[in-house]
């Protein structure tokens, strides 16, 4: 079943004369890890908000076409209601955690005690999400005694302790070290296993490439393309769009090693392919 | 003459804790990266480089100037940081007063820190946009106004705290011909980043920061070599070298561009 769908969206932020999302249509099965590319400004974080309802409950200006999650049109819903099946996570962990909770057990308490969830449904939540997360051992930690990536991690928790269906996550790596963006690259793994349905904004194409089910680009408000990461990362013109593919598959495309008629887009394939390539120019 | 001189340096905020725990170190004109897990210290590290902060023991000496004898101001004719997040550093309402402050900051006048700031701003390519508000651009053009800034003040050391964060791939190629830019200008770059492949493709040496030491130190592509080190700072290879490994290959290349040279025959 489609989880999201997305109709003809057109959006336009107030007192500007350009469209930051220009008829833009597309599908989202239950379940699925949905990873959004493209260059800065190309409409990225606005599809994100279309989604959350943000855009155009929040955000005003000029909207058309359609957003539905789970059967509910998102513009003539309301954000409190989108909340419950749509959790956000934003790129800065900083940004997202209160601040005013002494402990990561009660920061993950916050969203919930919001809605007025009773004391032992809450407790559960609570060590289910960091278990989840695996931040449990610092359960009575200050949030702001966490690593990056620990803080991230928690961010995520908070989301999740909500029992959302889809996670949007806006580049929620780019400010953590390698590890701490292994850990959260895992975490959000784990969550698509429970069948959480996922879109994540990210740069890393390594990463798009290895976690994503589909790739959706866009350019300058619109989607180019919706496809495998195969498909997309065998594309030749992706330097129109200001994106350049994972190093893989850079190596793959300057050796034209293909992998039934398309380039492989991670290590594990490209290690495959590129040995396989190298045994059969030595024979 | 070494340019920075680091010598036994510690440091720490509070006594329990110490960040830098004994760093010698002598920067030349080689463009260096420092690479290292959050809390390694490398942060602290350009700030006490920059005057900011001042070691708790130790010395740093900058052309010649210890850092504990000179002020920041008398510092900032030398040596320039470039914050993580340019909104910490932008407050003018107009991009070429923007860049222009820290310039006319040091002592320049009016006519020579003008120049000096439009010819920043053509190197990183905003020279079109003086006169829009920074804050009506876009965060990675606020990047490159943000390195703009200190460009202007054409010091002979120049810091980049994380250049490259949430910048997408065009951004990045362009943050990376500045570097070699100012490179080729005579100018010590001192870059911070969590980037593996970006350091692999733009800087001479690498320095490994873990735990408050410099775990590793010499050129970028011995340095990625060292597979058990990097662990141990929990840092991986950049992708290029991953396949080597991967393939058992008995060279090892840090680069896609080095990677396809050296195999295509």
């Amino acid at each position: 079943m489609d989880k999201i769908v997305v109709e003809n969206l057109k959006y336009k932020y107030p007192l500007t004369d350009k469209l930051v999302l220009n008829d833009i249509s597309f599908k989202i099965e239950k379940g699925q890890f949905i990873g959004i590319i493209g260059q800065n400004g190309a409409g990225k974080s606005t599809l994100c908000q279309a989604i959350t309802g943000l855009v155009p409950l929040f955000f005003k200006g000029a909207y058309g076409g359609r957003v539905i999650v789970d059967g509910i049109e998102v513009a003539k819903s309301n954000i409190s209601d989108i909340a419950l099946k749509v959790g956000m996570v934003f790129q800065n962990p900083f940004t997202q955690i209160t601040g005013s909770k002494l402990t990561v057990y009660e920061e993950v308490a916050f969203g919930l005690e919001n809605i007025g969830l009773d004391r032992e449904e809450m407790k559960n939540r609570i060590d289910e999400a960091l278990n989840l997360l695996g931040i449990y051992k610092f359960k009575d930690r200050n949030p702001f005694d966490l690593s990056g990536g620990q803080m991230q991690r928690l961010a995520i928790a908070g989301i999740i302790a909500m029992r959302p269906d889809v996670i949007i996550l806006d580049e929620p790596t780019s400010q953590l070290d390698p590890q701490g963006s292994e850990e959260v690259f895992k975490a959000v793994w784990d969550l698509k296993k429970c069948g959480i349905t996922i879109i994540m904004v990210e740069h890393k194409m390594e990463k798009i490439a290895e976690y994503s089910d589909k790739v959706l680009l866009m350019h300058d408000g619109k989607v180019i393309d919706f496809d495998t990461p195969e498909k997309i990362f065998s594309r030749d013109d992706l330097m129109k769009y200001g994106v350049i593919e994972p190093a893989y598959t850079r190596i793959c495309k300057a050796f034209d090693i293909k992998d039934n008629g398309l380039y492989p887009v991670t290590l594990d394939r490209a290690c495959e392919m590129v040995v396989k390539y190298n045994e059969h120019n030595r024979s | 003459m070494s340019i920075i001189e680091v010598k036994n340096l510690h440091f720490f905020y509070n006594k329990d804790e110490e960040i830098l725990k004994g760093i010698d170190l002598i920067f030349d004109e080689k463009s260096t990266a420092i690479i290292g897990q959050n809390g390694a210290g490398k942060t602290t590290f350009v700030k006490l480089l920059k005057g900011l902060l001042k070691p708790t023991s130790g010395d740093i000496i900058i052309y010649g100037k210890n850092t504990k004898e000179n002020t920041v101001a008398n510092l900032a004719r030398t040596i320039g940081l470039v914050f993580q997040n340019p909104n910490d550093q932008i407050f003018k309402n107009n991009v070429l007063s923007e860049v222009m402050f820290g310039a006319l900051n040091i002592g320049m006048d009016e006519k020579d820190a003008k120049e000096s700031s439009l010819n920043a701003l053509r190197m990183v390519g905003l020279e079109g946009k003086i006169n829009d508000n920074p804050y009506d651009l876009t965060l990675s053009e606020r990047k490159l106004i943000s390195i703009a800034s200190i460009v202007a003040m054409n010091t002979k050391i120049i810091i980049l705290d994380e250049p490259t964060i949430a910048q997408d791939y065009i951004s990045k190629e362009k943050i990376k011909d500045i570097i070699f830019n100012l490179k080729s200008q005579g100018k010590l770059v001192i870059t911070i980043t969590h980037d593996m492949d970006f350091v692999a493709e733009t800087f001479e040496r690498t320095l490994v920061f873990c735990e408050g030491k410099v775990l590793l130190d010499g050129k970028t592509n011995e340095v990625f070599m060292q597979d058990e080190e990097l662990k141990k700072a929990h840092l991986e290879p950049p992708y290029a070298a991953q396949l080597c490994r991967k393939m058992n290959s008995d060279k090892i290349y840090i680069t896609v561009e080095e990677f396809v040279k050296a195999n295509k025959r």
